[in-house]
């Protein structure tokens, strides 16, 4: 290895960066909670209620934090992050009914608060143990919601 | 006489208003005289029989002179409440394939969905403008144009 190089890798030694990769996925939902009746759920989930779902262009934001390894000079190779995305997340959620078609939500609300949690204990299984990870959620481009907090 | 604030140049200019306006909705694009498998293969995951969804932007543009008493084109608080009333609340958070009359017995791509909206809106403006491009944004990456023609 040349001098350079080795000076670089001393340099950045122990350097924690954050690196992120940005997906979409599109998908319908409805919020809807079961234990209550149909007046309450109108009158709490409003629109979001009805009963034929809507639907949104959700943009997913995930974050992985850790220190620079020496070898490759990535905290993640970004092809194999997108990759654990694609498998773990776009799979399952890209163009589904996500009250219909994702187990997870079978039993709980999806909103984009639970949706989150659920694909960050999707995707934390799959990631070096040793890297942060957080995930941002867009249901559209004025709601947004984070997990964990951090 | 007329003011000298009110600026009437001698020859009236022409602009394009754009209102923008959103909406959140569950479709899916299947076409019921074929069989599944067709409609797999033509329309892909799109054609999931338990619906997905989109952000939908919509960008309503009209063109004419403006006022010379008021300097609008149109009142685009007018305007926003035309498409409010007429296209955003018929759409908003519904399923466009079951719960849109304008819909109903339509293939639902945004083709179709841009052209009905035209219908809607074009006959309710006031004769002074011409409603020149219905753009209807899908995804970030996906958006339809139409003029009319």
């Amino acid at each position: 290895m040349n001098i350079f190089l080795s000076l670089l890798f001393i340099y950045t030694m122990g350097t924690r960066v954050s690196v992120f990769r940005e997906e979409h996925f599109n998908a319908a939902h409805r919020l809807h909670n079961p234990a209550w009746d149909a007046q309450k759920n109108q009158e709490v989930f409003g629109k979001c209620n009805l009963p034929h779902y809507h639907g949104h262009n959700y943009e997913l934001i995930v974050k992985v934090t850790g220190e620079i390894d020496p070898g490759t000079g990535y905290v993640m190779d970004m092809k194999v992050l997108s990759d654990i995305i694609q498998d773990e997340v776009l799979n399952r959620f890209d163009h589904k009914n996500l009250n219909e078609d994702v187990a997870e939500f079978k039993e709980m609300n999806p909103t984009a608060e639970n949706i989150a949690v659920v694909i960050y204990n999707l995707l934390r299984p799959q990631i070096n143990e040793q890297l942060d990870l957080q995930v941002r959620l867009y249901e559209t481009p004025r709601n947004f919601v984070e997990y964990p907090v951090i | 006489m007329v003011a000298p604030y009110l600026c009437i140049p001698e020859h009236m200019p022409v602009f394009h208003l754009t209102r923008r306006e959103h909406f959140n909705a569950a479709h899916k694009l299947y076409n019921p005289a074929w069989t599944k498998e067709k409609n797999d293969e033509v329309f892909g995951k799109c054609a999931n029989e338990n619906w997905h969804g989109h952000n939908f932007e919509l960008f309503v543009t009209v063109k004419g002179e403006p006022n010379p008493e008021t300097g609008f084109v149109i009142d685009a608080k007018w305007l926003s409440q035309l498409i409010k009333t007429h296209v955003v609340d018929v759409l908003d958070h519904k399923n466009l394939n079951l719960d849109v009359p304008f819909m109903v017995g339509k293939m639902c791509s945004i083709e179709n969905l841009v052209y009905e909206i035209w219908k809607q809106l074009e006959p309710r403006l006031p004769q002074e403008v011409k409603l020149h491009c219905v753009k209807l944004v899908e995804t970030p990456r996906i958006f339809v144009e139409y003029f009319g023609e």
